[in-house]
């Protein structure tokens, strides 16, 4: 092992702790955010238990928008706080806070999709997940307005684990967020009304390979336990240069750590659960899916390099440059060849995931890990959260009698049946491609200025991909433009005002976000600092 | 340098008020179809009183006091390259505000009967408005590139209004001619205002005045010859004169304001404007001179050839700009006259076109000239107004042309020297070829025998056509004497372009060249009365001689243009097209197949089945920590 250099003071605000067990004390005030998303999911589950079923939908919506408005004006009420608490396990610091209240904003915009009933009768939730499909009652469900409430504290649940995954300190709360999120999360991906073969296959497949990823990630922490003598990060970075074990711990520790961190994120070549969980879950649990749980993601991967792997940096390199040009390539590539509208914003997703993961690799003048790498990723995650979900609470309004039509073919000549519709999808495609004047385009020049110092050649890779995706997003738009509308093609359907309201804040933050980004990226600039 | 005060405050609603009347026009619709015409005609008038008033204003001051600036806003702060956009209200921008507005009025109401008939006259107004801002901000501008925005306006309202008719095949031609000709000039002018700011820093006229004199004369020199293509490219001149007789296209309005009265004579006021560059050197001045020599004698002898009206007087208004350039290319204390003869030809080439559209709408919008004749009788008042102007462009004595054409002839004499008789025995010529063409196009519309096609029945124009045209006429025979009266314009013009020459040493005594261009203006009229008065005019064109050929080809400078620079270029565009679909694109969609089929294979990949997801993580799983390892034991 090389020297290694201090940690960065840049990054790292002093007030690690290396005391012996003491009872943990626990900032309460720091935590609360969590507290009362969690709080509200238990609420949501008793819901279940009193309410007769004809209240439980509209109260479990208010219940769940009101838990995270409130958790959202908490986090802002706690802004500037940095403190690690709870015997070092968790760290609420600008990073954290950023991302929760980001988290928030898109989980409420999110259950505004799952709560619409007005595109189909009963919402795009089945009414109820245990009736065999195809059985005499399943077909008599389908067009009932029953649904399956439960998907409320469900989503609330993951919502609250994505709020620590970002935040945690420590490895194994880290590890139990991931599965507080993640648990939920594969339900909810069986729960469509429509296609409910494909969804649950959705979730089992999610489920599998989640719980094969679980695996990886749990052997990592065991491994960089056993080198550290802690699952703490900050004790994990000081080990690197007080350890006496072997580095070879290290770094099958890391390598496997980061792998269970990857696949979450769904950078290839842990990818491929994507397509199939996004096309196959309810659109609406799609929205969520691609935007909190990527956001929260990404948030453990910073932390977790970030914090506990700054100085050994040039270790890791390689092996966020390779999976990177993989995700990138992976993502444009592949995506050329979708003819399912879902499946192309999943590899789009799964190039954006590349994109975002060049900004670790910034490093300043010194070798250091540079803030702007952060700051930069951080201002791309919100953007890329608020186009992802208006783009698929987009997609849940084009449909024909079989529910949703998301095949390629069946939105040729969409301009002509709904203009607006066709305007603001094109517009939301072209942030997707990184269009100027668009949130995207601002995300990715940040992203790609912060990574341009230490990997020029990843840019230019990064650029020959966006290229590339663009391809598979002009595609739609010429489909939607310059094809002739089928016979028996699908409609346009005008949505409720929650969808409307849902798509309407991730169309504006889009478009205001690539005119006027300023605000936003000094609030990411001023984020981005983490404790550790 | 005074700043603008009380009245002269105000300058800027010159420009405003024009645009927004062409917004409002063009934006309206067809809800503005009913009285769209009215507030298109009244904002001219309007303007025209605001400039009357102007006109006293900076009357009353005296000398350098009459040059006033009028600062608008910070246009332009990047670096140390800045620019305020403001007006400079003096006498030449002054003249020529008068002029715009004056004849621009008249020809607007007229514009009203005469385009009654046609269903898109909201749009005419619209664009005709649209060209009075541009042109007075052209001319009201006081720095380069405010001047630039007013140029290249001017340059879109004309090419809307030639193409007005634009499903009419020639007409959307003829507007794509007169936009790459002019194209061609504004890289000129492009190029000169970069050297001006390469060189001294600024656009402001006072600024590239001021620094001028300290710059090599190369440069001051490289200024100038590009400042000329500009004036030439939108003056019609050589060598980018031919675009203009095709210009005639458009409503005959628009040949009388735009491409007679007022925007072609945009060169002429440029090179005016920058009498202080021009100054500094030789070369330039003998360029625009040789340029304008060129042009007045190009343009009589293809007018000559011509048996359309209004193409005779397009020739005939090249012919009389090129005067314009010999006069203002003859430097200090002739631009006053130069720009003498641009007010004076704004009359009375306003008069002569407008009578010409008075005849064309008589005749059912016919123009060939074979197929009009005795049209005197029929359509007296036209027939007047069309003698006025012709008295006053053939220099007959007291009209118009007799105060300012004959100036030119006069000073291009008193160059002195070879060039000076060279120029001087131009000039002359052409005003007996001008003499003759015109009296040829006299004859051949309104006496003789009746030649017209059975379904012609002309008749004098309505009220609202023949006030503006009798006005135009009177101009045109009073307008030169009154403007020469005491030295009238030159002494107004003095505080910008400088003092009117003193009478010195002449190369030929006035008296005796007066007598001179008289005789040869009276032989012009003379020949063409023996040749076409005195014999009837075959209603289809006969073969003719060489020389008329030649003339009715334009001297064959489009089959120049069109061997030369065309067909070339068609053939550059032809094989950049062949490189772009077989090379580029080639390229391009070979790339594009190979990632396409790269993707086809690539998602067999994504089967569907867990167990080969799984399998794909174990080995990227497996291939990370190999990598690791790899760093660890290397």
């Amino acid at each position: 092992m090389s020297a290694l250099t201090a940690v960065p003071a840049n990054i790292l605000a002093a007030g690690t702790n290396n005391g012996s067990f003491v009872t943990p004390s626990i900032s309460y005030a720091a935590i609360a955010p969590i507290l009362i998303v969690l709080a509200a999911a238990c609420v949501g589950v008793l819901f279940e238990a009193v309410l007769p079923r004809s209240q439980r939908f509209y109260a479990q919506v208010a219940l769940t928008l009101a838990a995270l408005l409130a958790a959202f004006i908490d986090v802002i009420a706690i802004r500037g706080h940095s403190v690690v608490t709870a015997s070092r396990a968790i760290a609420i610091d600008g990073t954290s806070l950023f991302l929760q209240g980001t988290i928030l904003v898109l989980g409420a915009l999110a259950v505004l999709l799952l709560a619409e009933r007005g595109v189909e009768p009963g919402s795009a939730i089945v009414a109820q997940a245990a009736v065999v499909v195809g059985s005499p009652a399943d077909r008599r469900l389908a067009s009932s307005d029953r649904v399956q409430t439960e998907i409320f504290p469900l989503a609330l649940f993951a919502v609250g684990g994505m709020l620590i995954f970002p935040a945690a300190n420590n490895l194994l709360l880290m590890f139990v967020a991931l599965e507080v999120l993640s648990l939920p999360l594969y339900l909810m991906a069986g729960l469509s009304r429509r296609r409910r073969l494909l969804s649950q296959e959705a979730a089992i497949k999610y489920f599998l390979l989640g719980a094969f990823a679980s695996a990886f990630f749990l052997y990592g922490v065991a491994l960089l336990y056993g080198y550290a003598d802690s699952a703490n990060l900050s004790d994990i970075l000081r080990a690197q240069n007080t350890s006496t074990q072997s580095d070879t711990l290290l770094y099958l520790g890391f390598g496997l750590l980061i792998v269970g961190l990857l696949f979450k994120a769904g950078i290839a070549p842990f990818h491929s659960w994507t397509p199939d969980v996004y096309q196959g879950s309810p659109t609406p649990v799609t929205a969520f899916m691609a935007s909190c749980t990527k956001i929260a993601a990404f948030g453990a991967i910073l932390r977790v390099l970030y914090v506990g792997f700054s100085v050994s940096n040039w270790n890791w390199r390689p092996i966020i440059w390779t999976v990177a040009i993989a995700s990138i390539a992976v993502g444009a590539v592949v995506g050329l060849t979708q003819t399912d509208v879902k499946r192309i914003l999943a590899y789009s997703s799964i190039a954006h995931a590349g994109f975002i993961l060049m900004a670790v690799l910034a490093q300043n003048a010194q070798g250091q890990m540079d803030v702007s790498g952060l700051s930069s990723s951080l201002f791309y995650l919100a953007a890329y959260g608020l186009t992802t979900i208006a783009a698929f609470g987009m997609v849940t309004l084009v449909r024909d009698g079989n529910g949703e039509a998301t095949h390629l073919s069946q939105w040729s000549g969409l301009a002509r049946r709904s203009p607006l519709f066709a305007v603001t999808f094109t517009f939301l495609l072209l942030a997707f491609a990184g269009i100027p004047l668009t949130s995207g385009f601002t995300g990715k020049f940040v992203v790609f200025r912060a990574a341009y110092h230490s990997a020029a050649p990843l840019v230019v890779i990064a650029l020959i991909g966006s290229a590339i995706a663009a391809f598979f997003y002009l595609r739609i738009v010429v489909m939607m433009f310059f094809a002739e509308p089928a016979e028996d093609g699908p409609s346009v359907v005008i949505p409720s005002a929650l969808s409307t309201i849902a798509i309407t804040v991730g169309t504006g933050a889009t478009l205001v976000l690539g005119v006027f980004p300023q605000p936003l990226l000094d609030l990411a600039d001023h984020a981005a600092k983490l404790r550790g | 340098m005074n700043a603008a005060h009380g009245i002269q405050s105000a300058a800027w609603l010159l420009v405003v008020l024009p645009a927004l009347s062409a917004a409002f026009l063009l934006l309206m619709g067809r809800r503005a179809d009913k009285w769209g015409h009215l507030l298109g005609a009244i904002v001219p008038v309007v303007l025209f009183g605001y400039a009357a008033m102007l006109f006293f204003s900076i009357k009353s001051e005296s000398g350098q006091g009459r040059i006033r600036d009028l600062h608008l806003f910070n246009w332009i702060s990047v670096g140390n390259f800045n620019v305020e956009a403001g007006f400079q209200i003096d006498p030449l921008s002054l003249t020529f505000v008068l002029l715009i507005t004056g004849v621009g009025s008249l020809i607007h109401i007229y514009s009203v009967g005469y385009m009654s008939h046609d269903e898109g006259r909201r749009r005419f107004f619209g664009y005709l408005n649209l060209f009075i801002a541009a042109m007075l901000l052209l001319v009201l501008a006081d720095n380069y590139l405010t001047l630039y925005v007013g140029w290249e306006g001017v340059g879109l309202a004309s090419y809307l209004l030639i193409a007005y008719y634009y499903n009419r095949e020639s007409a959307a031609t003829a507007a794509k001619k007169a936009f790459i000709a002019n194209r061609v000039g504004d890289v000129g002018l492009s190029i000169a205002i970069m050297l001006m700011f390469a060189y001294l820093g600024t656009t402001s006229f006072n600024g590239v005045f001021a620094g001028a004199g300290n710059l090599s004369h190369g440069v001051v020199t490289a200024i100038a010859l590009m400042l000329l293509l500009g004036a030439c490219g939108k003056s019609g001149q050589f060598p980018l004169q031919t675009w203009l007789p095709d210009a005639m296209e458009g409503p005959t309005p628009v040949s009388a304001l735009i491409h007679a009265a007022t925007m072609v004579t945009a060169g002429v006021y440029l090179i005016a404007r920058s009498a202080p560059l021009f100054n500094l050197t030789e070369t330039g001045r003998t360029v625009v001179t040789i340029v304008g020599a060129i042009t007045l004698l190009y343009g009589c002898v293809c007018a000559f050839g011509q048996d359309d009206l209004k193409r005779v007087l397009a020739y005939s208004t090249v012919s009389q700009i090129g005067y314009m350039f010999l006069a203002v290319g003859l430097g200090p204390g002739v631009y006053a006259i130069g720009i003498l003869h641009l007010v004076g030809h704004g009359f009375f080439k306003a008069a002569l076109f407008l009578s010409a559209g008075s005849v064309m709408h008589a005749m059912n919008d016919r123009i060939d000239m074979r197929r009009f004749g005795g049209l005197a009788k029929v359509m007296p008042i036209t027939y007047g107004v069309f003698v006025c102007g012709y008295l006053a462009i053939i220099g007959f004595p007291f009209a118009t042309g007799y105060f300012t054409k004959d100036k030119i002839i006069e000073s291009a004499f008193d160059k002195g020297g070879i060039s000076g008789w060279i120029l001087g025995l131009a000039s002359l010529l052409g005003a007996a070829l001008t003499a003759f063409y015109m009296t040829r196009a006299l004859l051949m519309t309104f006496h003789g025998a009746k030649r017209w096609e059975d379904d012609v029945h002309p008749h004098e124009a309505p009220r609202t056509m023949t006030v503006p045209m009798i006005l135009l006429g009177f101009l045109s025979l009073v307008g030169g004497g009154a403007l020469t009266f005491g030295g009238g314009l030159q002494n107004w013009l003095e505080p910008v372009v400088g003092k009117p020459e003193e009478a010195g040493i002449h190369t030929i005594s006035p008296t005796v060249l007066l007598a001179l261009t008289l005789v040869v203006v009276a032989g012009g009229v003379a020949g063409a009365y023996l040749v076409f008065g005195r014999r009837p005019v075959p209603v289809t064109q006969p073969a003719g001689s060489p020389i008329t050929v030649a003339a009715r080809r334009n001297l064959y400078a489009d089959a120049f243009n069109e061997s030369v620079l065309m067909r070339p270029g068609q053939w550059l565009v032809r094989g950049l097209v062949f490189f772009d679909n077989k090379g580029v694109d080639g390229a391009v969609n070979s790339v594009a197949a190979g990632f396409g089929g790269g993707s086809g294979r690539l998602r067999r990949i994504q089967t569907g089945f867990v167990r080969s997801y799984a399998l794909s993580m174990f080995a990227g799983a497996a291939a990370v920590l190999a990598v690791l390892l790899a760093v660890r034991f290397s």
